[in-house]
């Protein structure tokens, strides 16, 4: 980053915390950038003289006499198409040994969308996962998260939906990720062939935790970049937002606010929503989507960050493992996407509400057999075969690694029925059936 | 007032969006100022006030405020310009007009001007020379989308005036003079079709407010049924994210029996409000044949604008429901959701560092809700006339427990109570209306039980209160039915409980996205209440317990087929005719 030339430079550091600093100095402005000896922080407060830096790398080793310069500027990304395959750090800085980007400077955590000018969003984007397709279809400028534990395969996941999506860019902002995970990342998408279309932003567990607060914003504004400046259809992938919550309430605990449920800030449902907010649908083409993830402990989502999380995004995913098959599915129940009502059945084949809400409550009936089996209650002929159809039904469309196209879901779907069950027992609208239940050879 | 005699400060400080500024002269509690960053002007309100040193809340981001930047005070608070072209548009917090914005993104202190003023108006005068008048009183009106609009004496005036000259009809801006008002000491005072009303203080140019009385419909039947609102009454839906809080407040705008709907999203996401703009054009006001949208005004301040312009947004839109109210007209007011209206004062409450109250909300949270939700109600203008508004907020628990300071600030505020279960959600049972936790005291008040009496029929109340113990009855039967086994219960249990599944079905679920279904007027209500009632009443027999179950299904199917049909038609009977013959198939001797 360039230094100008009549630079001031301060050495008076007059207070020190685990995160931020403070000192005398004129003539800053809010949320302006800094260096302290050579680290970056941003300007959070500004009593008289006096100003409060967050420092982003953490304050380990910083003396009150270290070296502070002002930027003049908030923290900016350098955009270009050159953006294209690249890896960067919080700041921005290639960490793929390339070099720089050349281009507009553009401040990052910039304004939002006129929600007049807003479209609504109208397009699906096809994954390949029944689980998502058939039953919670995702729309462009949608923004929702998976609800996952720990141990669960969402970044996994998470890079099968990118790649598979036909978005023409995908950002990865990476959030205090283990070193493997980047790797695997790196990984998936160089094999993939898919480098050029990926811009990454990577704070891992080796880098300080406040650093991770940049993240967003930076894959953000590239993604309003190529969203509003190219007309391209963006996906942005978020992971982890538990971690990036976890670094709002360091930086809030260390300027002594009082803290709100759970020992998160009172406002982490605005910082939230500014980041998720910026999933939307542009008159002109252009789309952003983001896909987040949100670990929770022990899948508790009454926690402050899932709760406020789901007050924010249109929809969640939950995986789970389905023990009859062996394999992770999209759990039908939990999962929800708000936006599919916009397109299921107007954009997909017109049956697939109906096919979609009707295996789901096979799927329940299936459930509530087993329930009955375990308390040792005799199933009827109907149980056995809701039974039999539930795990067909996993294996075949649940099945995270199943990849077929909506109307092949569609059809394999009304063969479950065939198979299993009389019309009536299905109960599904004549006319549909009519049309689409497979006859028998 | 002169520009030099205003008051101007330096700024202090800044944390996120609390400044200080040291001013050079008087500064009042909530007077708004202007901060002159750069080339714009960022508006903000005075929040606290101490020796020298004004805190003001910045309605706009902060980012580059340095320390003495220049501020300007207003002397005013926060105002909502109020006159003829309300209606159908769309506003931000602060009631400037979002469509008026240039380019995509919302630009720091683009304040665009709340009505047209280049459109002209025929303006009919209602008051006459001579005639003596008052605040609020009418002096002509104009027509807005086909209402009457009224334009009245400003609310600002004080005491009697008198009419010195009234234009006469004809083509006007709202910035014309169309009276000349003297006041006690002679002094004349041109009016023109436009006012200014501070949006924290209630508009009070009513004569008397009594209870509430008069059944609001909004079509829904486990509302309308079970627990009425009434026309000027005040209902909160508090509920875990995917209980249906949205689409039930998107119905209720849709069908509700209101002359006009202000919509206030407080704080949510934009895609709803999207789904607003784009689906209110388009509807059909079922009463009037025109478009919905010309009877709606939008206060969009979604999640991602700025925190404080959320917490003036529901002032905002409280105010303008006033200003129509004054005119006679009933008003239905919602905000989605309260809960973040109560985060942004945390989060002011908090930068002040204020000593908090419980989970961190600032302690006088409860008197502010109450006061909000005191501000809605039913009332009788000078000229005889009445008017409402009908308020309905929600409310976002944290992590769906009820238990939370917004909620329970609420409930005590509010008069009807629409509780959202997670339970009937999951099993799409919607709308997802608890019958047995959600109330309406209106229910209990005699001028309400007179007015149904009157209106609708002398045994309605009774039957509502039927219809309740035998969902309770249902209840208790079905967790006996789940602790003793299907064969441990007697019969009657799973008759008891499957006749309460009928009204469930009937009565409680309605298909919001089903043309016929998504609406039923008071008269269909009925009806099929007493079907639902007559099925109750029916002694049955069976043979065994797993009789009841496909039986009592197939009563459901017709009943519920005649839901979906037009209200009376061929098939609407033919459903009905087929309901008997199944009763008569187990009815008891």
């Amino acid at each position: 980053m360039e230094t100008k030339a009549f630079q001031k430079i301060y050495t008076k550091i007059t207070q020190i915390t685990k995160a931020t600093c403070s000192l005398n100095a004129e003539g800053v402005g809010y949320e302006e950038l800094a260096s302290v000896n050579g680290r970056l922080a941003q300007v959070v407060k500004i009593q008289g003289q006096n100003v409060t830096l967050q420092v982003f790398g953490g304050t380990e080793g910083i003396p009150s006499n270290a070296e502070v310069t002002f930027y003049g500027r908030p923290p900016v990304l350098r955009v270009s198409d050159d953006l294209a395959g690249r890896f960067f750090n919080s700041f921005g800085m290639p960490i793929d040994g390339g070099p720089e980007v050349e281009g507009d400077e553009r401040e990052i955590g910039g304004p939002s969308v006129n929600p007049v000018r807003r479209k609504q969003p109208s397009e699906l984007i096809a994954t390949g996962i029944a689980g998502i397709d058939l039953n919670n279809t995702l729309v462009t400028g949608q923004k929702i998260p998976f609800f996952a534990d720990p141990d669960q395969p969402f970044n996994q996941v998470m890079a099968m939906v990118a790649l598979r999506a036909k978005a023409d860019k995908i950002i990865l902002g990476g959030m205090g990720l283990t070193n493997d995970d980047y790797l695997y990342f790196k990984n998936v998408f160089d094999n993939a062939g898919a480098l050029d279309r990926i811009v990454s932003f990577v704070n891992t567990t080796e880098d300080p935790p406040v650093e991770r607060l940049l993240v967003p914003d930076m894959a953000l504004t590239a993604a309003e970049y190529f969203a509003v400046d190219k007309n391209q259809n963006v996906l942005v992938l978020l992971t982890d937002m538990t971690l990036y919550a976890d670094a709002l309430s360091i930086v809030s605990n260390r300027m002594d606010q009082i803290p709100s449920k759970d020992s998160m800030p009172g406002s982490l449902y605005s910082d939230l929503a500014k980041l998720y907010e910026k999933a939307v649908q542009f008159p002109e083409g252009g789309s952003i989507t983001i896909i987040a993830v949100t670990t929770l402990s022990g899948g508790d989502i009454t926690h402050a960050i899932p709760d406020n999380t789901g007050y924010i995004t249109e929809g969640q995913l939950f995986l789970r493992r389905d023990t009859e098959i062996g394999k992770v599915i999209v759990d039908p129940f939990r999962s929800l996407s708000r936006l599919k009502q916009l397109v299921i059945g107007k954009k997909t084949r017109e049956d697939h509400p109906q096919v979609m809400n009707t295996a789901v409550r096979l799927y329940a009936d299936a459930a509530n057999a087993r329930t009955k089996l375990e308390n040792g209650f005799d199933l009827t002929d109907y149980d056995e075969r809701t039974l039999k159809f539930a795990k067909e039904y996993s294996e075949k469309l649940l099945a995270i690694d199943v990849n077929v196209d909506t109307d092949t879901m569609l059809n394999t779907g009304w063969e479950l029925f065939s198979d299993n069950f009389t019309q009536a027992e299905v109960g599904i609208r004549k006319e549909m059936t009519d049309k689409y239940w497979p006859r028998k050879k | 007032m002169k520009e030099n005699n205003l008051t101007r400060g330096k700024v202090t400080g800044v944390i996120a969006n609390l400044v200080m500024v040291e001013v050079d002269g008087p500064v009042s509690q909530n007077e708004i100022c202007y901060i002159n960053l750069e080339d714009v002007k960022l508006m903000a309100e005075v929040i606290k006030v101490f020796e020298k040193r004004a805190y003001i809340q910045v309605f706009e981001s902060t980012r580059g405020l340095k320390i003495g930047t220049e501020v300007e005070f207003t002397r005013g608070m926060l105002e909502v310009t109020l006159g003829p072209g309300i209606l159908s548009r769309n506003y931000d917090g602060l009631q400037h007009d979002l469509n008026k914005m240039d380019g995509v993104f919302l630009k720091r202190g683009d304040y665009t001007p709340a009505l047209d003023d280049k459109k002209k108006w025929s303006f009919k005068p209602l008051a006459k020379e001579g005639d003596s008048v008052v605040a609020g009183d009418w002096l002509g009106e104009v027509n807005e989308n086909e209402q009457p609009h009224r334009i009245m004496v400003p609310f600002k005036f004080e005491g009697r005036y008198k009419v010195k000259s009234v234009v006469p009809e004809g083509e006007y801006t709202i910035n014309d003079t169309i009276a000349v008002l003297t006041d006690q000491k002679d002094n004349e005072v041109p009016v023109t079709m436009v006012q200014k009303w501070p949006v924290k203080v209630p508009i009070k140019t009513y004569k008397n407010k009594p209870r509430p009385f008069k059944l609001l419909e909004t079509g829904v039947r486990t509302m309308d049924t079970l627990n009425p609102i009434v026309e000027g009454g005040t209902g909160f839906i508090p509920g875990p994210f995917g209980s249906g809080k949205t689409v039930l407040q998107h119905a209720i705008s849709k069908q509700a029996e209101a002359d006009i709907v202000v919509v206030a999203a407080c704080g949510e996401r934009a895609n709803e409000v999207v789904e607003i703009f784009a689906e209110f054009p388009e509807i059909d006001d079922p009463r009037t044949g025109r478009k919905l949208m010309e009877r709606t005004t939008i206060i969009a301040n979604t999640s991602n604008m700025p925190v404080a312009a959320r917490e003036a947004s529901v002032y905002t839109a409280m105010t303008l429901a006033e200003y129509y109210r004054a005119m006679g007209l009933k008003i239905l007011l919602l905000a989605d959701s309260t809960s973040r209206w109560a985060q942004a004062l945390r989060e002011m409450s908090n930068r002040m560092e204020e000593l908090p109250g419980p989970d961190a909300f600032p302690m006088d949270l409860p008197a502010i809700i109450s006061n909000f939700y005191s501000r809605a109600g039913f009332v009788y203008l000078n000229n005889g006339e009445s008017g409402s508004i009908t308020f309905i907020g929600t409310v976002s628990p944290a992590g769906g427990n009820l238990k939370e300071p917004v909620t329970e600030s609420t409930k005590k505020a509010a008069r009807c109570f629409y509780a959202l279960s997670q339970q009937r959600a999951d099993s799409k049972r919607y709308p997802a209306i608890d019958p047995i936790d959600s109330y309406s005291k209106y229910i209990e008040y005699p001028e309400l039980q007179d007015y149904i009496k009157e209106n609708i029929s002398d045994t309605w109340v009774d039957n509502v209160m039927l219809v309740k113990n035998i969902l309770i009855r249902g209840k208790e039967a079905s967790e006996q039915i789940n602790i003793l086994g299907d064969d441990g219960v007697p019969i009657s249990y799973h008759v008891d409980f499957w006749k309460s599944e009928v009204i469930d079905f009937i009565i409680l679920q309605q298909d919001a996205f089903d043309p016929i279904d998504r609406s039923c007027p008071i008269p269909r209500q009925k009806y099929m209440l007493d079907k639902v009632l007559d099925v109750y009443n029916t002694g049955f027999e069976f043979d065994s317990f797993e009789e009841v179950n496909p039986y009592f299904k197939r009563i459901i199917n017709e009943l519920k087929q005649m839901n979906y049909s037009e209200f009376e038609s061929e098939q609407f009977k033919r459903h009905e005719k087929e309901l008997y013959y199944i009763i008569d198939e187990k009815k008891s001797a």
